[in-house]
């Protein structure tokens, strides 16, 4: 367990721009990141919804062509 | 019926984060204490934030549920759970890259902020497996919105409990007695916090269109492959 009086307290002095900069991009490519990641699921997601729609759209072409060759 | 509106919203979503972000890296002045890395505190807190709403929203859906019993708002529980969980991911990362840069430390174990919130995760995070441990999808949802109810009526008396504690390290967010955010913080805070919403709405949209038209294309080749002539009218009516 960390003992708090062994942290840095609040007003201690800010980091330099250049030490800063690596911690406030990190946390904000942590969350690009995290989106753009769920975003391709999502984008991988429609995509098998499409393939499914497209089976199920040659599935009922086909059983039209059943149909029709029944009634001739 | 899911996707309705998605379009405008996925635009008002980008036109906003774009303007917040804007905002934080241009407008925003520097923090006199913690100068340039506090910029993480305008990504870090509007998530937080959106996400405890998220789940405090999945409960009232879940209560919507259990009254109507309509599978209808069981989804729109699920999603927005779901969501909020993503978005409490991204919570636990920054804070503990903010953690880092401002104390030194990843994680402090001492702090009521830091660990209410790692509670709350973990407690949402069991709602997958509970959920899907049941195979009875009727039993399986109404299980889940009793432990949606539950579950959201906690955040809020955890958030009360932290607020009351006191705090070690970690800021308040409105703090009134050191006198709060300077006008312009505020603005940017707020634009940002508004987007952040604006992206779990969205994105809440997007999870039920996606979920929705898988559940048609199902039910579509479920009434193809029974018997020819017995089949159609099977096909309950969806709204699309």
């Amino acid at each position: 367990m960390l003992e708090l009086a062994t942290l840095l307290p609040l007003g201690a002095p800010a980091l330099p721009l250049d030490e800063a900069g690596k911690y406030v991009a990190g946390a904000y490519v942590v969350f690009m990141v995290l989106l753009v990641v769920y975003v391709g699921i999502m984008a991988a997601k429609l995509g098998r919804i499409e393939r499914e729609l497209r089976d199920v759209a040659a599935l009922a072409e086909e059983r039209k062509a059943e149909k029709e060759e029944v009634r001739a | 019926m899911y996707g309705k509106g998605l379009k405008p919203l996925s635009i008002a979503t980008v036109a906003m984060l774009a303007v917040s972000l804007s905002l934080v890296f241009f407008y925003a002045p520097l923090d006199a204490d913690q100068g340039f890395i506090q910029k993480i505190f305008y990504v870090h807190v509007p998530l937080a934030i959106v996400a405890l709403v998220g789940f405090i929203v999945g409960g009232v859906f879940a209560i919507a549920h259990l009254r109507t019993n309509n599978r209808k708002w069981d989804a729109y529980s699920y999603v927005s759970i779901h969501i909020s969980v993503i978005f409490g991911v991204a919570v636990l990362i920054t804070g503990a890259i903010w953690a880092k840069a401002s104390w030194g430390h990843w994680w402090v174990w001492d702090e009521p902020t830091l660990v209410s919130f790692l509670i709350v995760f973990l407690l949402y995070a069991t709602y997958y497996p509970f959920r899907y441990a049941i195979e009875d999808r009727d039993r399986q949802a109404r299980y889940a919105s009793v432990f949606a109810v539950t579950a959201g009526a906690f955040v809020p008396l955890n958030f009360m409990a932290v607020r009351m504690a006191q705090s070690l390290v970690h800021p308040r967010t409105f703090a009134t007695a050191e006198g709060g955010m300077p006008g312009e913080m505020m603005l940017t805070f707020l634009c940002m916090l508004v987007a952040i919403g604006l992206l779990w709405t969205t994105l809440v949209k997007f999870e039920l269109t996606a979920k929705s038209a898988s559940g048609q294309v199902k039910r579509l080749r479920r009434a193809l492959d029974a018997p020819v002539g017995g089949s159609s009218s099977r096909i309950a009516p969806e709204v699309s």
